[in-house]
């Protein structure tokens, strides 16, 4: 017990000690509308926060919130309406396709192949971005694809086809795919939508593992309150568009905030390892008493 | 793992090149005045070393004058129907697609007839007019499918549905009041026919204009690629979108009014042959693409030997031979490949 108390402390040191930050979001809004005339049928409001290399960011709140509105703001595929959003120090809408590719992964909550391909094929897709006009795959690429799967367990899916692949295994297989990119930023929609609890959570733990390994800063949208409070160094808690809190899970997980925020009764309970614990309090119980 | 090579690749059309040369010589042989395969092999190995005068004229009139520009014509058209084909299915997402389904042939079939009302005796108006109808009829596709200023798959195939039937029914009003004139010829060019030679002046912009559209077509296959695990996804994994699909509309629509302008509406083989070629080869653009062009070539060159040669010495449209192959050729891929 002491020693991995320990453990976990120098991890937190060393991670202090080299703290480059990846992303900045500052004050950065976003607005939809039908035309340029009429008016906006959703806004962003102003959100800031900072996401350090080897960190796990998660942007939580209820669906129509705004989650996947700053995913887009900071994958740069739409560009602030006020402030910026920067990835070492360059903003990501600025970047050229290619070039944002090569720094920013994006995962999506599925990836439909129209035609079959291959684990492998799928995951060689993630060198796109650095090869040159056919992009046949040279021996890196194969090497860097293959490293890729063997660091989310899946090299027995190379060959195997993407269709026939279970949710688990295909989100493995996305993952690797991110992965290939070699970015220094991956950014991650929904991603356990689909899965079941044993694969939520291996899914995390492997997303901390390769954070840490690799250098990455890692951004989660997700509704699970309780993996982002296990798994996320940051939360982002997002409501009608408004950014309502950024900080550590524990300065977030407030319970009246909470309740609030996701409409529903929860209980909040910090945990031995000073996380804190939601839990889903049945309206049933709470007439009884 | 086994990612695409390209010793793969070269092998693969090297042996469909093989196939289609099996099929020229196949058509060079069978018609209504059948040749022996000696007698070819002689009197082209004559041509290919400059003796051609030594041929005897009936050969040069059967061989040269009739059946290799009709293969030729037919080889040309079969690329470019099947990498439009390919390429529209690529672009919209969507298997269906095709130049048909998109109403592009149909615009190029209605300017063809209109230039032929207007100046039956100028032969050049005709393909012009072709082109200049795909080319209108592209352009009001793609605005019907924009939504938002945007390019939207399922409102552009619908869009191109609908201005599908809506130009057959102009090119079916023209067609009846018009009665009297070469009907026959007309509707024989609708199903598809390639017993009309492409007028000598028009020949190299024919040629240069498909190879230099499948070209371009071919330079964005890697893209095509991860076009279709989606959009946002090949954004996301650094493809310029609107740049690619810009260059392969254009591309496939210049590649239709040839093929139209040439030799009329043939159907099924922008469909059916990338399809096939996807059982048989996968589905990787840098491989369907020129595999495509080689089986789109093999397709109507059979097609339009079948169709010289069937009812012999009636010809019928080589159209209607592909849409009578093609439909239960592609009920048997289907299920074979659903297995």
């Amino acid at each position: 017990m002491s020693t991995r108390k320990i453990s976990t402390q120098t991890l937190d040191e060393s991670r202090q000690g080299v703290r480059t930050e990846r992303l900045n979001v500052e004050q950065a809004s976003y607005a939809y509308s039908a035309s340029a005339q009429s008016a906006p049928t959703f806004t962003l409001g102003a959100t800031s926060f900072q996401a350090h290399e080897r960190e796990l960011v998660a942007i939580l709140g209820p669906n129509a919130s705004g989650k996947s509105t700053l995913l887009r703001l900071i994958s740069g595929t739409i560009a602030p309406l006020s402030g910026r959003v920067e990835l070492d120090g360059e903003e990501t809408s600025r970047l050229d396709v290619r070039t944002r590719a090569q720094r920013i992964a994006v995962v999506h909550q599925e990836s439909t192949a129209l035609y079959p391909a291959t684990g492998g094929d799928f995951v060689l897709q993630g060198r796109h971005p650095y090869g040159r006009a056919l992009r046949f795959a040279n021996k890196e690429d194969i090497e860097i694809a293959r490293n890729a799967l063997a660091q989310v367990g899946a090299e027995h899916l190379s060959r195997r086809s993407i269709r026939e692949l279970s949710g688990g295994e295909k989100q493995r297989v996305i993952l690797a795919r991110a992965l290939a990119q070699q970015p220094r930023l991956i950014l991650l929609d929904e991603p356990t939508l689909h899965l079941d609890i044993g694969a939520q959570v291996e899914l995390l733990e492997r997303l901390r593992q390769l954070a840490q390994e690799n250098r990455y800063a890692v951004v989660v949208v997700t509704h699970e309150l309780s993996l982002a409070a296990e798994f996320a160094d940051q939360v982002v808690l997002l409501q009608h568009g408004r950014c309502l809190r950024v900080g550590s899970p524990a300065a977030v997980y407030q319970r009246e905030l909470l309740e609030q925020v996701f409409e529903a009764p929860l209980d909040v309970e910090l945990g031995p390892a000073g996380r804190p614990r939601v839990n889903l309090r049945a309206r049933r119980s709470e007439e009884s008493t | 793992m086994r990612p695409l090579t390209v010793k793969r690749l070269l092998w693969t059309c090297g042996a469909l090149a093989a196939v289609l040369l099996a099929c020229v010589v196949l058509a060079l042989k069978l018609g209504a005045v059948p040749i022996s395969v000696t007698d070819l092999v002689v009197n082209l190995g004559r041509v290919a070393v400059g003796q051609s005068d030594q041929l005897p004229t009936e050969y040069r009139l059967i061989v040269f004058d009739l059946r290799l520009p009709r293969i030729l014509l037919g080889i040309l058209v079969g690329a470019a129907l099947s990498v439009a084909g390919a390429s529209f299915q690529a672009l919209l997402r969507n298997p269906l697609a095709d130049p048909f389904v998109l109403g592009v042939s149909s615009g190029a079939a209605l300017g063809s007839i209109l230039a032929l009302i207007v100046a039956p005796q100028i032969a050049v108006l005709g393909p012009l007019g072709a082109f200049l109808g795909a080319i209108a009829t592209i352009t009001a596709v793609y605005f019907l499918g924009r939504r938002d200023g945007q390019l939207d798959s399922t409102t552009l195939l619908l869009g191109g549905i609908i201005t599908a039937s809506f130009l057959s029914a102009i090119i079916m009003f023209l067609m009846t009041t018009l009665a009297g004139r070469d009907l026959r010829g007309m509707v024989f060019w609708l199903m598809g026919d390639l017993s009309t030679p492409v007028p000598a002046g028009l020949r190299w912009i024919f040629t240069v204009g498909l190879l230099a559209s499948i070209g371009a077509i071919y330079s964005t296959a890697a893209d095509l690629n991860l076009l279709l695990t989606g959009e946002r996804e090949a954004i996301h994994l650094g493809v310029d979108v609107t740049r690619v699909k810009l260059v392969v509309y254009v591309s496939a629509s210049l590649l239709t009014a040839l093929a139209v302008s040439a030799s009329g509406a043939i159907g099924y083989v922008g469909l059916l042959v990338p399809h096939a070629v996807r059982l048989l080869f996968g589905s990787d653009y840098r491989l369907l693409i020129p595999a495509s062009a080689l089986g789109g070539a093999i397709a109507i060159v059979l097609a339009d030997t079948l169709a010289r040669t069937v009812v012999a010495p009636t010809e019928l449209p080589v159209g209607a031979m592909t849409a009578m192959a093609g439909a239960p050729i592609f009920i048997y891929l289907l299920r074979r490949g659903m297995r």
